[in-house]
């Protein structure tokens, strides 16, 4: 079994790498853009019984700083 | 007097905050992060500066989940001093003995040089030796020094007082121009620059002495 972790900044939290990228394809001539945010993908291979619940205690406890970010599981 | 300065597999300002603790008259023991108990008797722990296990995650993310920082918030949950400074001011937010959380600096530079701070309270083991209001020349080197916390915290920590330091010329961004905080109890403190290199004359400067000496009196005196 997989699971698959989005980590985000929350929305209010100032993302200066993102906005660096999205100066950067501004300046490609990508005027489209009108926000970036960057966040990280951690792909979890999970032994039999694992559950999402115990991927939430793991995004709580250590993968997510609640603090600043939010986090969606995807199990697969 | 006794102090312990962690060290975690890349830590780097480890002796440098073991030196300004023993300046300052403390016995120092250096812990390793797998040990899970503090020496007996320590009055105060360092968590140092550095990039602890590689700054993987987030930084100081995979330190507070360490063996030894459940000692470190057991020590602080007692009513313990610690000082976690740089990187150790990271792991102190992420264990959560201190609110908020350290981001990327707004300006995504990793910034090295001497900076002004602001002593915005006096009112502390650590900045009793300062005046509320003092500007000292403290070194700050990071890339992730951008604190962060929510209104409601920040509205917190201004009321309590619990602001330590401020930043004259605010480098990376923080919230309110916050270069350190205290604990509830006043008894933690944690920040961005480093007072333990500004502590002998070949490091340009001594402004950063007082933060131990008057731990040291205060320690001496109880």
């Amino acid at each position: 079994m997989k699971a698959r972790v989005h980590v985000m900044l929350k929305n209010g939290v100032l993302d200066p790498q993102g906005e660096a990228v999205r100066h950067a394809l501004g300046a490609l001539g990508f005027d489209k853009v009108e926000g970036v945010r960057q966040g990280k993908v951690i792909d979890l291979d999970l032994a039999a019984g694992a559950t999402e619940a115990d991927v939430t205690a793991m995004c709580e406890k250590l993968l997510a700083n609640t603090v600043i970010e939010s986090y969606s599981i995807e199990m697969q | 007097m006794k102090a312990a300065v962690v060290v975690f597999p890349g830590s780097n300002c480890d002796r440098d905050l073991a030196v300004a603790f023993e300046q300052a008259g403390f016995d120092v023991s250096m812990v390793w992060h797998k040990d899970s108990a503090l020496p007996a008797g320590v009055d105060i722990v360092g968590v140092p500066g550095g990039f602890s296990y590689g700054d993987y995650l987030r930084c100081g993310a995979i330190a507070a989940q360490s063996p030894i920082c459940k000692a470190v918030i057991e020590h602080a949950g007692r009513g313990g001093y610690a000082v976690g400074v740089c990187n150790g001011f990271q792991i102190l937010t992420e264990t959560g003995v201190l609110p908020g959380a350290l981001l990327r600096n707004a300006g995504l530079k990793y910034i090295c040089r001497t900076v002004d701070l602001k002593v915005a309270t006096a009112d502390s083991v650590f900045t009793r030796g300062y005046s509320a209001g003092d500007v000292i020349g403290v070194p700050i080197a990071h890339h992730d020094g951008n604190y962060f916390a929510d209104a409601d915290t920040v509205k917190a920590l201004q009321d309590q007082d619990r602001v330590a330091f401020t930043y004259e010329d605010n480098p990376n961004g923080s919230v309110a121009d916050i270069a350190g905080i205290l604990s509830e109890n006043r008894r933690v403190l944690g920040m961005m620059p480093h007072p333990e290199r500004a502590a002998d004359e070949g490091h340009g400067g001594t402004d950063g002495t007082a933060v131990f000496r008057a731990l040291a009196g205060m320690v001496a005196a109880a």
